[in-house]
């Protein structure tokens, strides 16, 4: 067997791509909550870029800086209102040089 | 523009955007094409493999100047343990033809390309424009859409919505839902680089030969879910994707399964020393027939994954995608030429070319499929793949151990974990959503 392998690091893999981001403008935001519901806090794990965390009180908050726009979080946190979620402006975001 | 009034307005810049806008374009209709990125391509993910008769039937010509990285002359089909793989391989030089059927592309480069076409048929193509709102007319039809640059919205007689599987415009107008957690996977890839001499050796290839890997078993840890390494001329995209359910059920994250397949002992060595450039993540629809929602209405129609058309069996997304953008400019001028208005009833053209085509039909044939992925999940990606490895290897480790006790250590192996009736079930459930 192998040696066990560190956890892999998402910030590394993030560091690879282009953003364009639109500064102060996020595209998606996490409405104020007391207990995020199980889906949300799901996306402290699921997202692929990372984007969210749950603060020291327990709340989940979003950086939507490294976001790739795939829209897992919307179809999983939307319809319960938890969060607001839109494409970024035109020529903003993410943009994949191979995609 | 906001006084001029389009025929035609197609919102995003992918593989079906670019079919309709191209196919629209060439027939003479007046069309513009909303893309939200800095250029075409450059907010789209795909695996990916070009099928090339989908295609054909739009730009005939393309192998010309399409930007294409390897034909592909072989198939591995690998069933994963942790340790092991049990592979089936399809490689056959008739592949190795003069117009061949698969290729391996890189989107942003492929979409830049295919928009190019567009433009040269005389479309106007609006990058950086982020369609926000469909505007509708006093009757509830759509008339325009509204954009994220200055101006009024801008008119047509019909929105052409290629937006893709996560598009906000047609579920926010309530002209079908958004897409649900069971019915898309989210995949993620990365690109790794290497000499192409390396990929060459290592994949056993020759010149622009290239070898696709789909790869499912306990990789995706109990998920329905599948990973994929394709060849291309200087990189290997290297992905894995799982049910979004699935996700938010075990909470295991899609990059940590990303790397431990590439740590897998079947792969690491494909893989070693190369230097990753980009990380993406997009969703796939995957609810197949069921999940297909209303594809036409008063102005409107739906092309592509937006319409949730992806073969997730067959692996195929964009031939889709493609002959539903064509299918629908044809259904377009159709109603054009026969001085039709373009309302629902006319459009509904567009549906009936859909289901006469393969796309349905293929969506048909397996439109029990995702629901036995998705029900069955444990047992597909776990305990099977866990029971055909130490099956194999007891067949082919020699060890002293009689034959025949093998064989019946094998069966009673199967029997202890899935039951008989078990067994016989997984059979038939297998059998009837696959015919």
């Amino acid at each position: 067997m192998t040696a066990p392998v560190k956890g892999p690091r998402v910030e590394e893999k993030l560091y690879q791509n282009r953003y364009q981001v639109d500064a102060g403008k996020p595209h998606i935001t996490v409405a104020p909550h007391d207990t995020p519901s199980p889906n949300l806090l799901a996306m402290t794990r699921i997202c692929p870029a990372g984007c969210y965390a749950q603060n020291e009180a327990g709340q989940v908050e979003i950086v939507a800086d490294g976001c790739m726009e795939c829209g897992t979080c919307r179809v999983l946190c939307e319809e319960t209102g938890e969060i607001t979620w839109n494409y970024p402006r035109g020529g903003y975001g993410v943009l994949f040089k191979f995609g | 523009m906001a006084d001029e009034k389009f025929d035609v307005i197609v919102i995003g810049a992918g593989m079906s955007g670019n079919a309709a806008a191209y196919v629209a374009a060439e027939k003479g209709l007046k069309v513009l094409q909303l893309e939200r990125g800095e250029y075409p391509g450059s907010k789209n993910v795909q695996g990916a493999i070009l099928y090339a008769d989908m295609l054909e039937k739009i730009v005939p010509d393309f192998r010309e100047d399409a930007p294409l990285e390897r034909h592909l002359v072989e198939q591995r089909f690998w069933m994963m343990s942790e340790t092991s793989h049990t592979g089936m391989h399809y490689r056959s030089d008739t592949f190795n033809e003069d117009k061949p059927n698969r290729y391996t592309i890189i989107r942003s480069q492929f979409d830049r390309w295919f928009s190019g076409k567009v433009r040269e048929k005389g479309a106007i193509v609006l990058t950086e424009t982020t369609a926000t709102e469909l505007v509708t007319g006093r009757d509830g039809a759509v008339i325009g859409v509204r954009t994220d640059r200055s101006g009024g919205p801008i008119y047509a007689d019909v929105v052409v919505l290629a937006e893709g599987v996560n598009g906000l415009l047609g579920s926010r107008a309530g002209l079908r839902e958004r897409p649900k957690a069971a019915q898309v996977a989210l995949a993620v890839k990365e690109m790794h680089f290497m000499p192409r001499e390396t990929i060459e050796a290592r994949f056993n290839l020759d010149g622009d030969a290239g070898v696709v890997i789909e790869a499912a078993g306990t990789i995706s840890k109990g998920m329905a879910g599948m990973g994929f390494v394709y060849t291309n001329k200087e990189s290997l995209s290297v992905g894995i994707g799982c049910l979004v359910s699935d996700f938010a059920e075990t909470g295991e994250t899609p990059y940590g399964l990303l790397d431990a397949f590439r740590r897998h002992p079947s792969l690491r060595p494909l893989l070693a020393d190369a230097e990753i450039k980009e990380y993406a993540a997009h969703l796939i629809p995957e609810g197949g027939y069921r999940a297909v929602p209303q594809l036409f209405g008063d102005g409107w129609v739906v092309v592509g994954d937006a319409g949730q058309f992806n073969n997730a069996i067959h692996r195929e997304g964009s031939n889709l995608a493609m002959t539903t953008g064509r299918l629908a400019a044809e259904a377009i001028f159709q109603v054009k030429t026969r001085r039709q208005p373009f309302t629902a009833e006319n459009l509904a053209l567009y549906k009936r070319m859909v289901d006469d085509s393969f796309v349905m039909k293929d969506l048909k044939k397996y439109k029990d499929m995702p629901r036995l992925l998705h029900t069955q999940s444990s047992n597909l990606f776990l305990t099977y793949p866990q029971l055909v490895s130490k099956a194999m290897e007891d067949f082919v480790r020699v060890d002293g151990t009689p034959k025949l006790e093998k064989e019946k250590a094998t069966v009673r192996n199967f029997v202890r974990t899935r039951s008989w009736t078990g067994l016989f079930g997984d059979a038939v459930r297998l059998a009837r959503a696959w015919r």
